[in-house]
């Protein structure tokens, strides 16, 4: 029974991670109907920035409670890349046929995954010391780090201000404005470029949080971003592209299958994967809550 | 005789009628105008025929045939093909490619990878056909992209045609072109219709050219049928002829 | 009319053989001309050549961009292995005659799954079945050799009529295969050729231009990207096949996505939307690579940046540039 507990437990961490990823994703779909490749790269970016500030830190001598601000640090400086990446690399492309915005933006993983061989190297970095500093816990006779607990209560805060920032915000309504239609949110006065700088730079902040909170209980390792990729496009195939409340329903659903498929098919648990979203792709092209 | 035959026939977008219930009839040979503001659900109804888009309710039927469930594919074999209103062709090819591919995937040949086009001799020819009676024939070797576009329109209308239909539907055919690039787009439809060889349904604004050429006008208002008849009819009558003319007609 | 339009075809077609004619003959007098290991590089050149020219039926000709090519590369490749491993005869035209079928099978497989969606979704599709049969070769080791991979000794040519052993094996190897691989390598561009100036290639080109108007046309859309891809597939498994005997070894590596990203790469440096541009990007590229991973550990990198430029400054390639110069220096003539 404790056992199920813990798969569950763990279940919603990997959901809570998969759900910043895909919602990044499907946030920048939404406003800007691009599909940025590189963005399980991001994502493996603030996982190594993460866990090298976190080495950094502690080599300093820095203390424990400081350590967890770097969670925000390296996804702040994810959007910075995002930010930065947005009008030089994209937004040339925005008027162009598709395959131009998918060759840049797969240029774009090849860059950031040699740049990390380049900057970290091929050994697996990792930051266990965020994840021992807090407490293990008692959960019915089994022992669980508390941390896991934060990294899902990360993931439900992150959810909830994300839908608060969409559905009740001034921004959102803009962001809603433009993704439904450019060329009338710009004819009405609104600097759409400047909603796409944001919305891009809002997307992979969320990408880089989810490397940043997975990296004390997983080390980085090279890779890392092509297999998050990946498996974000199975939960957005499920969910639905461009949809927040897809991305969360199929970050659950994926989550829970891989735990399951881990326990009786280890081999083939991306296998299991990709038959659920093939499955559904059949039923329902557009994802359960997708947006063409 | 009835080549067309819609019975009852709906299509709601939201709270909008665009096919109110209708009863279209289409006679064989005959070159029908429908004509209606913008937004009376002309387009709708052609859409409904060319299935592009499903009907809620009601029949359509191809010489007493049902075809209402069929799909594109086979909406095209039973002898049914359709221009658009914003001309939709493929610019990447020559005209000469685009009208072939027509009268190749007519004629079931476009599974053929292992013979050059440009060899089929009986395609060649009637390719050539077609665009000698369009006018196209001089501009052959020109990417579509490139053509006028009173042009693209003229092609638009042959691609349709090289399908040899028995119903084309053209929708706004002469929309933003010359007059005298009209007169070009419409004879050629005329003489094929009087040929015998197609019965054509085109949409159209221009009330010189739908009282030159059609032999019958359905009027069409907020989904329904507001009149139906011969343009003497319509002409005669004063209140149809007020509303499409926005005058009384000093005949 | 007709006539004129018939010269117009006429004359492409006697452009094209006269082109071609004595790029051929260069080909075939090149071995005589250069070193052993020279000779190797192009044969990997044609090989890579042969790869993009499948992959860009997919993408010039029917407009979908697979990221996922290097499965049908990998599959062609271990294929051979498994042959050389499993079942016997260490001949050429063995190969080939069950790694085809093999590629062909699993483009079709691959294929029918992925032509069902919209672009976007189509690339990530790709590259996901990629990584999967990646993930595959690795984790089953007792197979496929694991991250080792499978060794490829050479294999006879010709039915046995070619062997290749011995102190001077290699050389007389070399060479042998070298026109063994021109040889397909022609046969290749023929049959692409005529596939793409066919009725099929034609009603793809107007798919890729215009889904709508072609569906209007009465063509089964899925149906036609279904039978691209497998082409593409089969095409792109067949330079795989070649590639595995002249490596010697098969790795997973060649089922990376990177791997996948090279194909990409070659083709859009030659210049996706037109006939030769694959073929000269696989050339070129291959001379690329060799040099960069030479010069750089992290070439992949230089890569990235490469294609992000191509993009950015010369989205046409190599072949689209020079067909642009030679209409501006037209011009220029005719206004002189």
């Amino acid at each position: 029974m404790s056992i199920l507990i813990i798969q569950l437990l763990n279940s919603l961490l990997y959901a809570s991670v998969l759900f910043l990823i895909a919602a990044g994703l499907s946030l920048i779909f939404g406003v800007m109907r691009i599909v940025n490749l590189a963005h399980g790269s991001l994502y493996a970016v603030g996982a190594y920035v993460t866990a090298w500030l976190a080495g950094r830190g502690i080599a300093l001598g820095v203390g424990l409670g400081w350590l967890f601000l770097l969670l925000p640090l390296g996804a702040l400086s994810v959007a910075l890349i995002g930010i930065v990446i947005e009008p030089l690399l994209l937004r040339p492309f925005y008027r162009r046929a598709e395959e131009y915005q998918l060759l840049v933006t797969f240029g774009l993983l090849q860059i950031l995954e040699d740049l990390i061989r380049l900057v970290w190297g091929g050994t697996p970095l990792s930051a266990d010391t965020l994840m021992d500093a807090l407490p293990i816990l008692h959960i019915g006779g089994l022992f669980y780090p508390a941390y896991n607990l934060l990294v899902i209560a990360i993931g439900v805060v992150a959810a909830v201000i994300l839908w608060a920032v969409i559905y009740h915000t001034k921004f959102g309504v803009l962001l809603r404005a433009t993704s439904q239609d450019r060329r009338m949110a710009s004819a009405l006065g609104l600097n759409v470029g400047l909603v796409y700088v944001v919305a891009f730079g809002i997307g992979c902040f969320m990408a880089g949080l989810g490397g940043a909170i997975v990296v004390p209980t997983q080390a980085a390792v090279l890779g890392m971003g092509v297999d998050a990729l990946i498996i974000a496009f199975v939960v957005v195939v499920i969910g639905g592209l461009g949809s927040l409340k897809g991305a969360l329903i199929g970050a659950v659903v994926v989550s829970f299958v891989r735990t399951a498929g881990i326990q009786f098919f280890p081999e083939l648990e991306l296998a299991v994967l990709y038959l659920i979203a093939a499955l559904v792709l059949l039923v329902r092209p557009t994802g359960l809550f997708g947006t063409t | 005789m009835i080549l067309l035959k819609t019975v009852n026939l709906r299509k709601q977008f939201g709270e909008t009628r665009a096919c109110d219930g209708l009863d279209f009839v289409v006679n064989k040979g005959e070159f029908l105008s429908l004509v209606g503001s913008n937004g009376a659900g002309k387009t709708t109804l052609v859409n409904l025929i060319s299935a592009h888009l499903q009907p809620d309710s009601g029949q359509i039927l191809l010489e007493d045939r049902d075809i209402t469930f069929t799909t594109v594919a086979e909406r095209i074999k039973a002898g049914i093909a359709r221009s658009f209103q914003i001309v939709n062709l493929f610019d990447g090819l020559s005209v000469f490619d685009n009208v072939a591919l027509a009268v190749f995937s007519r004629d079931g040949k476009t599974v053929k990878m292992t013979r050059l086009a440009d060899h089929d001799g009986d395609a060649r020819r009637e390719t050539l056909d077609v665009l000698g009676q369009f006018g196209l024939a001089s501009k052959a070797a020109a990417p579509a992209g490139r053509l006028a576009q009173g042009e693209r329109k003229l092609l638009d209308v042959a691609v349709a045609y090289a399908l040899r239909p028995r119903l084309l539907l053209l929708d706004e055919p002469t929309s933003g072109v010359s007059t005298h690039e009209k007169a070009q787009i419409m004879d050629t439809v005329s003489s094929v219709v009087r040929g015998g060889m197609v019965t054509a349904v085109v949409i159209e604004h221009d009330m010189d050219v739908v009282f030159r050429y059609s032999d019958r006008i359905v009027m069409m208002h907020e989904g329904s049928f507001l009149a139906d008849g011969t343009p003497e009819e319509i002409r005669a009558n004063k209140e149809v002829a007020n509303i499409l003319l926005g005058a009384p007609l000093a005949i | 009319m007709t006539r004129r339009v018939q010269l117009l075809e006429n004359r492409s077609l006697l452009k094209l053989a006269a082109a071609a004619a004595p790029i051929l003959l260069a080909l075939i007098a090149l071995p005589s001309l250069i070193n052993t290991y020279q000779v190797q590089l192009v044969i990997y050149g044609l090989i890579a050549a042969i790869a993009a020219l499948g992959f860009n039926l997919l993408l010039g000709y029917t407009g979908l961009l697979s990221f996922g090519h290097s499965a049908y590369f990998g599959i062609g490749a271990y294929s051979v292995a498994f042959v050389v491993a499993h079942l016997g005869p260490h001949s050429m035209e063995f190969y080939l005659l069950l790694g085809i079928p093999l590629v062909a099978v699993t483009s079709a497989l691959f294929g029918y799954i992925c032509v069902r969606h919209t672009r976007i979704f189509f690339g990530i599709l790709t590259l996901a079945i990629s990584q999967v049969v990646y993930s595959l070769a690795l984790k089953l080791f007792w197979v496929t050799g694991g991250s080792d991979g499978l060794r490829v000794p050479r294999p006879s040519l010709f039915l046995g009529l070619l062997n290749f052993s011995g102190s001077h094996g290699f050389q007389f190897f070399i060479k042998s295969y070298y026109y063994y691989v021109l040889g397909i390598f022609v046969i290749c561009v023929i049959l692409m050729w005529v596939i793409v100036h066919s009725p099929f290639g034609k009603a793809l080109q107007a798919i890729r231009d215009n889904e709508v108007r072609a569906r209007f046309l009465g063509l089964r859309i899925r149906r036609f990207r279904w039978i691209s891809f497998l082409v593409s597939g089969t095409f792109t498994g067949v330079a795989g096949i070649l590639w595995a005997p002249l490596n010697g070894l098969t790795t997973p590596d060649i089922l990376y996505w990177t791997f996948s990203g090279e194909i990409v790469f070659a083709a859009l440096l030659g210049g996706f939307r037109n006939f030769t541009g694959p073929i000269v990007g696989g050339i070129v590229f291959t001379y690329l690579r060799t040099y960069a991973v030479a010069s750089t550990e992290y070439w992949q990198l230089l890569l990235g940046v490469v294609l992000v430029t191509l993009v950015l400054v010369l989205p046409t390639g190599i072949v689209g540039a020079i067909a642009r110069a030679r209409q501006r220096l037209g011009r220029r003539n005719a206004v002189a």
